[in-house]
């Protein structure tokens, strides 16, 4: 075991929008016929209301919980001079898998360390197939009681399962962050999650661009990527680190090669890369030295050879043969088999990639975890599930498929207070400061605050997967890894 | 190996302000007059750039405007807001969404595959071509890397009878003379769209678009007059049975559509008469007779089948069978008759993205018709103003020539490299050996009642969360 297990959980700290504007779901209007008399001021348990030099003003739009209110502020108002409206803005943002009350509950988590009380659904989307047509079943005469403390819950996972030489790895909750590259993602971003990986007790995923001297302090808790353009890969990163990642393909773009235009290769990047300033790059695709298992096998002993207790992960997107490619990675030696599902997410890709090639998440968990059953091996490799996974209840139905922890990308983002604008490789990049390298941009946000944001969304997450787990009559995250009879598809739902 | 086929595209700016999704709402009232104003920190300087088109009476910021809610989320006085824009929602209909015709604006603009950040936002399958995923090849299969042109993949195909195997003499000359084809470098043929406001611009545009791409572009027989006459060798008239005269058809012509009709015999005989070499397709709608019409079709002789389904790329007597099961029951239906490689099968209707395309050929198609896209290249907002003789609202009539051409290149050049991006993605080098290689597809029918299908239980008692 490893000595994670002995750190103490972070706190969750308040820690708001960073922007003025948090955007809500309803607007409260107040005309010019309020007296200020405060009423609202003392009703509101949300601190929407604020009095200021007595004047009262709608300070926290965002957190109206509208008509869920019990004792609405614009019902005892003395003078009516409060309306509630929906905020048009809210009805903008999002699409089906990330539907509006998604952002808006994710960015609650990553406030408060809470999931929100009422109101908002922060379960699952709206995409209309998959994880948002699951359920889970729930037999309550077997749940454990509500009170049971939560440190009584172990949702911890094993990376290691062959009981080799290497590293004896636990990971203290069932997720750890996916790959985002120095590049793709600013520094500040880079930080924010792994210092919260780091004090989740979990790891955190380079992505293809390099390992920066930034991260050194938590080699502990960062896995490193190889991936076809073996960018930034020295023999020094791979010796540092517990976890290596062989990248064969990404979900978000399966069976297409990368290419960082030349304006993205400024002298940072260029650097971390070893290539040349103003100068396109392209990852190809596939690795032109694997044309087969063997040939696997030959990269496998190649990162044992110089680090021969790292875990080797190999994240692989989802064809139609997707159980083939486990198995043949664990012959080859693989510790962790990484699925990532069709509608995962990326720095940018075709959208006719994304839409269309490979298969979603929830196919090619239950294909593997079967096929990796029938062959006998399934106890001795750790599927990670990556590719969609929005909620704690997206983690749960995942592990019930046969995935034994899963991987996240996007709700990190969120967390920072991204919204979907689709825009990361745009311009300057990300304008609000996430997914770019503009010195300017990168300013808007500070890695303190960014790791508080992740790491209160992750408490959130942890402690909805434990209820979610107690709800099962479940001691331990391990009971739930391919329990299919937890679930029912609503669309085969016998009434 | 043939010389590489390349489109060349280049950025072709719209005519018409485009419907865009969302719009930006700010009121001037309650201003504090900041300083630094957030609408002059913008990011994209959509502020910086704003005019007013006075042809249209619109505000260029909607236009320009990303979506990333700084200002709105800036703004102290909360006076900035943004809002789905009516005009948008009420583009098209239920099958050409605004989306789809959004997306066909932009890549007539640029010539280019849509390339977008963060995951894809839609539904997780849908009806007809959404009810598929393609394939891709990893470690234990060899991929290609077709679209940054490392590696040769082909689109090219062949239109007509391809013999079932070549007779030698003994000084090893070809015994039998073989039959005419046609070979098309991509698999997508042009077609008219059923309406659109045309002037003799749009259509001759679309001729100069099907000659710089070598392919073929098919239209009414009735449609056809003097000014195409440079394009004879691309056109592929199609004949009615009403009232048909073969001497309409002009000099260059290789090959000529009929519809399946009871005068069929007598067309076809008139054309053979007037030039025995051309090519003749044979169009079938789909429908429940469908199959029955096609193997006699076949063995009359025909080896050109044109299976046309209805726009929104449905059956045109049963809504609930799709484009892609016609394709694919037909293909089936040859197979088994050991007959699919002695003719060529062409399908259209509701083709609307790239990935139809690829679709319809796993699905055993050997090429398809674009008709509704070519137009929407043109910025037509499927208003269909103009079935009722209202004015066009973006003047499609008096679009130049030069500009047509190119929208519709554009278009076409960003779905061929979309193309390669699949094929690359499945491995597949040539889009011959694409056709019907249903393997390399993913079914939404079988995948989700394989994996979901036993997980309808719910005891007695259970709440579900």
């Amino acid at each position: 075991m490893s000595n994670n297990e002995n750190i103490q959980l972070p706190e969750v700290l308040r820690t708001p929008s960073r922007f003025r504007n948090p955007i809500g779901k309803y607007r409260l209007m107040r005309n010019g016929d309020c007296i200020s008399c405060g009423k609202c001021v003392e009703i509101c348990p949300y601190d929407v209301h604020i009095i200021r030099r007595g004047q009262v003003f709608v300070k926290n739009n965002y957190r109206c919980i509208g008509l869920n209110c019990k004792d609405p502020c614009y019902k005892s108002c003395p003078v009516q001079a409060l309306s509630l409206k929906k905020n048009p803005d809210f009805e903008v943002l999002g699409d089906y898998r990330w539907p509006p009350e998604l952002l808006a509950a994710t960015w609650y988590m990553a406030e408060n360390g809470n999931v929100p009380p009422v109101g908002l659904e922060y379960k699952t989307g709206l995409s209309g197939g998959g994880f948002d047509k699951l359920r889970l079943v729930i037999n309550k005469d077997k749940s454990l009681p509500e009170d049971l403390p939560d440190d009584e819950i172990d949702v911890g996972v094993d990376l290691n399962r062959r009981g080799d030489n290497s590293h004896k790895i636990r990971i203290r909750v069932p997720f750890y962050g996916g790959g985002m590259s120095y590049g793709s993602v600013s520094i500040t971003t880079m930080l924010s999650r792994i210092k919260a990986a780091a004090e989740l007790g979990t790891f955190c995923c380079t992505g293809e661009g390099g390992y920066p001297d930034e991260l050194k302090p938590y080699d502990d808790h960062v896995i490193t990527q190889v991936a076809t353009g073996l960018f930034g890969v020295k023999e020094e990163t791979i010796q540092r680190v517990k976890i290596v990642e062989f990248k064969y393909a990404q979900g978000a773009k399966p069976g297409l090669g990368g290419h960082l235009l030349g304006d993205k290769v400024t002298p940072g990047v260029a650097r971390m890369r070893e290539a040349v300033v103003g100068y396109p790059l392209f990852s190809p695709f596939p690795f032109h030295s694997v044309y087969s298992v063997e040939d696997h096998k030959k990269h496998v002993d190649w990162i044992k050879a110089m680090n021969p207790r790292a875990l080797i992960s190999v994240k692989v997107a989802t064809p139609n043969d997707v159980d083939m490619v486990a198995v043949g990675s664990y012959y080859a030696g693989a510790h962790i088999i990484h699925l990532d599902g069709s509608y995962g997410g990326t720095g940018a890709a075709p959208d006719i990639a994304k839409k269309n090639i490979a298969i979603p998440i929830e196919y090619a968990v239950p294909k593997v975890h079967r096929f990796l059953q029938d062959e006998g091996v399934r106890d001795k490799i750790t599927v990670i599930a990556s590719g969609g996974i929005r909620t704690p209840h997206d983690v749960a139905k995942i592990i019930a498929l046969g995935a034994d922890g899963v991987c996240t990308g996007t709700a990190d983002l969120v967390a920072l207070e991204c919204i979907r604008c689709h825009n990361c490789e745009r311009g300057r990049g990300c304008a609000r400061g996430i997914a770019t390298t503009d010195p300017e941009l990168m300013d808007l946000m500070e890695h303190e605050w960014g790791r508080q944001r992740v790491i209160n969304m992750f408490l959130a997450w942890r402690k909805e997967i434990i209820r979610i787990l107690k709800r099962f009559g479940m001691k331990s995250i391990k009971e739930l890894v391919g329990r299919t009879d937890c679930l029912v598809h609503l669309d085969y739902m016998k009434r | 190996m043939p010389s590489k086929y390349v489109i060349h595209t280049k950025h072709m700016p719209h005519r018409f302000e485009p419907v865009i999704k969302s719009g930006i709402i700010a009121w001037e009232e309650g201003c504090l007059k900041c300083a630094v104003c957030v609408k002059k920190q913008c990011v994209y300087g959509v502020y910086d750039n704003r005019r007013l088109d006075p042809l249209q009476m619109i505000e260029s910021i909607d236009n320009q405007c990303m979506n990333c809610f700084r200002c709105v989320q800036g703004c102290p006085r909360e006076l900035i807001h943004k809002s789905l824009n009516p005009e948008y929602q009420a583009l098209g209909d239920s099958y050409w969404t605004p989306d789809i015709i959004s997306d066909l604006w932009d890549q007539s603009e640029t010539g280019k595959i849509p390339v977008s950040g963060s995951g894809y936002p839609g539904p997780f399958s849908g009806p007809g071509f959404d009810s598929i995923w393609t394939d891709m090849s990893e470690i234990v299969r060899p991929t290609r890397d077709g679209i940054h042109g490392r590696e040769y993949i082909s689109t090219a195909i062949d239109i007509g009878k391809t013999p079932v195997n070549l007779t030698f003499d003994n000084k090893g000359n070809l015994v039998k003379k073989l039959s005419h084809i046609i070979d098309i470098p991509l698999p997508i043929i042009l077609r008219m769209p059923p309406f659109g406001s045309l002037g003799d611009k749009t259509v001759q545009g679309w001729a100069l678009a099907a000659g710089r791409l070598e392919t073929l572009f098919a239209l009414p027989q009735d449609m056809i007059d003097d000014g195409l006459k440079n394009f004879d060798q691309w056109l592929m008239p199609e004949v009615s049975s009403l009232g048909f005269n073969p001497a309409g058809i002009p000099k260059g012509v290789k090959i000529v559509e009929v519809p399946y009709c009871d005068e069929m015999d007598e067309i076809v005989k008139d054309l053979r008469d007037f030039n025995p070499s051309l090519l003749i397709s044979v169009r079938i709608p789909m429908s429940e007779e469908m199959e029955e019409r096609v193997l006699s079709t076949v063995k009359q002789g025909f080896a050109i089948i044109h299976l046309e389904g209805a726009p929104d790329g449905c059956f045109h007597d049963d809504k609930n069978r799709f484009v892609k099961d016609g394709i694919r029951s037909i293909h089936i239906k040859l197979v088994e008759n050991g007959i699919r490689d002695r003719l060529t099968l062409l399908a259209g209707g509701g083709i609307a993205l790239a990935e139809h395309a690829t679709k319809s050929i796993i699905c055993g198609a050997d090429a398809v018709f674009v008709d509704f896209p070519i137009l929407v290249a043109l910025e037509c907002r499927m208003c269909r103003r103009c079935t009722m003789g209202l004015p066009c609202p973006v003047n499609i009539e008096s679009a130049p020539l030069d500009w047509v051409a190119a929208r519709v290149e554009n278009l076409i050049g960003a779905w061929h490299s979309q193309l390669l991006e699949m094929m690359g993605a499945m491995g597949i080098r040539d889009a011959r050996r694409l056709r019907g290689e249903a393997g390399r597809a993913m079914f939404f029918e079988e995948l989700d009642s394989s994996i979901f299908g036993s997980m309808g239980e719910v005891e007695e008692g259970c709440e579900l969360e």
